[in-house]
């Protein structure tokens, strides 16, 4: 067992810190009091990623020939760690880079590599990932964006939602159902959807912290060419997992817990002696605490099978839940410790903005009860539920539940 | 970073299963429980070597870190096996580097030793304490005046029948761990057949000085914590197999219960308890061997998530198998009694608790490659 970097990593860890010593002040400031006007955080941002891109420091696990360093999770790690350390930005794409990007070098065309790669890379164009829709969220083969055939292409109807970016991005990886008569899994395709094509609206999506950071798509008959479909012609569903394996691969690399330390809420209480001395808190604080810490080290644990080959499964998911009950807890806490005070939304302390945030982040990538479900399933072998949809077309499946409904 | 188990501790592991499974564990229990004799398991632990795990080798021990002890005792602890190491090797760590003449003997586990250990002064409370017989108050621990030792320590782990104690007592106001080669211990059994416990009472009891510092002292108290959170942990994966496995083949409204979501989340929760305490075993086994100012918060936190880990999947072992699970004959009981009586020793899981978040406050900084750092990368690639 070993935490430490090896030589080599030590050498490399090394000569990433020396670039971010020497580049850090042209980095962007998105936060705080001297944060850049809102109007151009995003171009600054996009800027601030080329530079990276240019240094080897985005994409860094993507293969050589396509504009990366072929480098394992470890390289990708202390590129993060480092970044995180040098107080300056990431990249501004990392849905694009991290996940989707890569969907694409897995199941693109060569056209596909070669077109839309390097620019996502470099930040010229920066991508949405359009999977989720109003009726379809943990049980994602249930969309309904409809995509119909015609003469050297398809058209594409439908809503996508909980898009993050949207409102800038050049193009998005998008899941519509191709084909109504077969089982619901069966029948879906990806494509690539430029953001700028006819009869797509993109429209933000505020939300309860005040901020639109999701946007809702509206897509109105929108053509698409052949030359669009990602993979084959009715392998959605296998595409969209490849890009949510590498959503779990990508969280796992950024920060440990989703960067909820648990300094973070000491610090906010450490100032108040009747708070640090009562019972009661320390026990919820220590309870948190301990949440906390485990989530960092079992991420280290799933970086060491990252580094041995082993992709993580399903049971990623228990960090993410982890992760979002503790943090609720410790905002809980200090508002409980503070009183009504910490939930001020005039100031940086951003634990009012945590406090909003967290309740919807219990749904993100998949309900929690959805996510124990796929873990009892999938990791513990446990029995299915039984199902209502298995191996029923979709427009009956559709059909079937409108009449339930309606009962 | 490399967490996987090197060839050496995959070996040590399954070594250990091998050897605790020739003893049918989970049965002698409960024939301990309806009065038989306790199966006596430490010539086990002396023939595959565990005696001197952490004894170094010029001491006639294998040298070995706690992690590759921590790896023993979740296998003792998956089988419920009552095999005396958390008392022996913390008392066995500090004997080894105090200078104890005797250390050969114990190494070999000729000599067993038990650890009469102290919970260190946290942020709020400047003393060293021990367990009392009764009651939410902590007694002082016990007074050495250069050459006896006069206290009480109750609930000592494998105290009974140990040939040298490692007692922590205090000296002007300083730790120091002495050794009584000649204790009064009362034997006392509660509720978990598998653990032996005592009370040490020492009345002027002749001791002899170990060479350790404060840190020593308290990095024995802390390796305990650890030990029995690794002991927790193997308990924990024993109740989610045996509740797992009831699940699928129990049937009820005609299909397997482990299908209905009520069920398949609770197993789920236990399984997500279970590895927040492993991934924990880890950071304290890192601690121990290379970030020794985070030792105390990472074992208590250890300790904690095992403690309550366990408590959670032994009552859920008993629920998952219906009424069933909570008869004499069936093994579910005893994991449940071995969760309730852990939870009370070693100073108790709620002062674990506080431990982290006194740790906390006082401003330890957890984590060896701790990215301080934005929030926002990671949380936006979570798509709704």
């Amino acid at each position: 067992m070993d935490l430490n970097d090896t030589p080599e990593q030590a050498a490399y860890r090394e000569q990433v810190r020396a670039w971010l010593e020497e580049h850090k002040s042209e980095a962007p400031v998105l936060e705080g009091p001297d944060a850049l006007p809102e109007d151009q955080v995003v171009d600054a941002h996009r800027a601030w990623q080329r530079k990276l891109a240019e240094a080897g420091l985005a994409g860094a696990t993507w293969p050589k020939e396509y504009g990366g360093q072929g480098f394992g999770p470890i390289e990708q790690v202390i590129i993060s760690q480092e970044i995180a350390r040098a107080r300056v930005p990431g990249i501004l794409d990392v849905i694009g880079v991290g996940m989707l990007g890569p969907t694409i070098i897995a199941h693109g065309s060569e056209d596909q590599k070669s077109r839309y790669l390097g620019p996502m890379l470099h930040g010229d164009e920066v991508w949405c990932q359009l999977f989720s829709e109003p009726a379809a969220g943990s049980d994602l083969a249930g969309i309904q964006t409809r995509a119909k055939q015609e003469d050297g292409g398809w058209r594409l109807t439908g809503q996508k939602v909980w898009t993050t970016n949207a409102q800038f991005s050049a193009y998005g990886l998008i899941l519509a159902r191709t084909d109504a008569d077969v089982p619901k899994h069966k029948g879906l395709t990806m494509f690539v959807l430029p953001m700028d094509a006819e009869g797509v609206t993109v429209r933000g999506l505020r939300q309860i912290t005040g901020d639109a950071e999701f946007n809702e798509v509206f897509l109105d008959d929108v053509k698409l060419d052949d030359d669009m479909v990602v993979g084959q012609v009715g392998n959605g569903w296998g595409t969209a997992l490849t890009t949510l394996m590498f959503e779990r691969v990508t969280i796992g690399f950024g920060s440990e817990g989703l960067g909820y330390r648990p300094q973070r809420f000491a610090e906010a209480i450490a100032g108040d002696e009747a708070a640090v001395r009562d019972g009661d808190v320390r026990q919820r604080l220590g309870h948190i605490t301990t949440e906390l810490l485990a989530v960092r080290f079992t991420s280290y644990r799933m970086l060491s099978a990252l580094q041995q080959g082993q992709i993580p499964g399903p049971e990623a998911g228990l960090s993410k839940i982890t992760t979002v009950n503790a943090s609720i807890a410790a905002c809980d806490l200090v508002a409980d410790a503070l009183g009504p005070d910490a939930l001020r939304e005039d100031t940086d302390s951003q634990l009012s903005y945590h406090t909003s945030f967290l309740p919807g982040l219990k749904s993100a990538g998949g309900t929690e009860e959805i996510l124990r479900n796929t873990i009892g399933e999938r990791v513990l072998g446990l029995p299915p539920e039984p199902r209502l949809d298995k191996g029923i077309p979709f427009s009956e499946l559709r059909a079937k539940e409108k009449e339930a409904a309606a009962r | 970073m490399n967490l996987e188990l090197s060839d050496e501790q995959q070996f040590l592991r399954d070594a250990a299963r091998d050897a605790l499974s020739r003893t049918k564990t989970i049965e002698a229990a409960r024939e301990t429980l309806d009065g038989g004799a306790r199966p006596d398991l430490w010539p086990t632990a002396v023939e595959a070597g565990w005696a001197g795990l952490l004894v170094s080798d010029e001491n006639g021990g294998a040298g070995l870190g706690a992690f590759d002890a921590m790896l023993v005792m979740q296998e003792a602890g998956r089988r419920l096996a009552g095999i005396e190491l958390l008392g022996h090797l913390p008392a066995s760590a500090l004997l080894d580097t105090g200078g104890y003449a005797g250390i050969e003997a114990v190494a070999a586990g000729e000599r067993r030793a038990a650890f009469v250990g102290a919970v260190p002064p946290g942020d709020l409370d400047p003393e060293w304490t021990v367990d009392s017989v009764s009651g939410m108050s902590r007694a002082p621990a016990p007074t050495f005046d250069g050459s006896t030792v006069t206290g009480e320590v109750a609930w000592v782990v494998d105290a009974p029948g140990a040939d040298v104690l490692v007692v922590v007592a205090v000296q002007d106001g300083s730790p120091v761990a002495v050794v009584v080669e000649d204790a009064s211990v009362e034997d006392v059994f509660r509720y978990d057949p598998t653990r032996r416990l005592g009370h040490v009472r020492l009345e002027g009891a002749a001791a002899t000085p170990l060479q350790a510092d404060v840190a020593a002292i308290e990095r024995a108290w802390y390796l305990a914590q650890a030990l029995l959170a690794a002991e927790s942990v193997g308990a924990v994966e024993a109740c989610l197999e045996m509740a797992v496995a009831y699940a699928k083949e129990r049937f009820t409204f005609g299909r397997a219960i482990g299908s209905y979501q009520a069920v398949k989340h609770g197993l789920v929760e236990i399984m997500r308890r279970g590895e927040n305490a492993k991934s924990l075993l880890y950071y304290a086994g890192w601690a121990h061997a290379s970030g020794p100012e985070e030792f105390a918060i990472a074992a208590s936190a250890c300790r904690s998530a095992a403690s309550d880990a366990l408590d959670y999947a032994a009552r859920e072992n008993i629920a998952v198998h219906g009424g069933i699970g909570a008869t004499w004959e069936h093994d579910a009981p005893l994991f449940f009694r071995r969760a309730q009586l852990s939870r009370r020793l070693l100073g108790g899981t709620g002062a674990s608790i506080d431990r982290v978040a006194g740790e906390l406050l006082a401003g330890s900084a957890p984590g060896p490659v701790a990215p301080e750092g934005p929030t926002g990368a990671a949380a936006t690639a979570v798509e709704g």
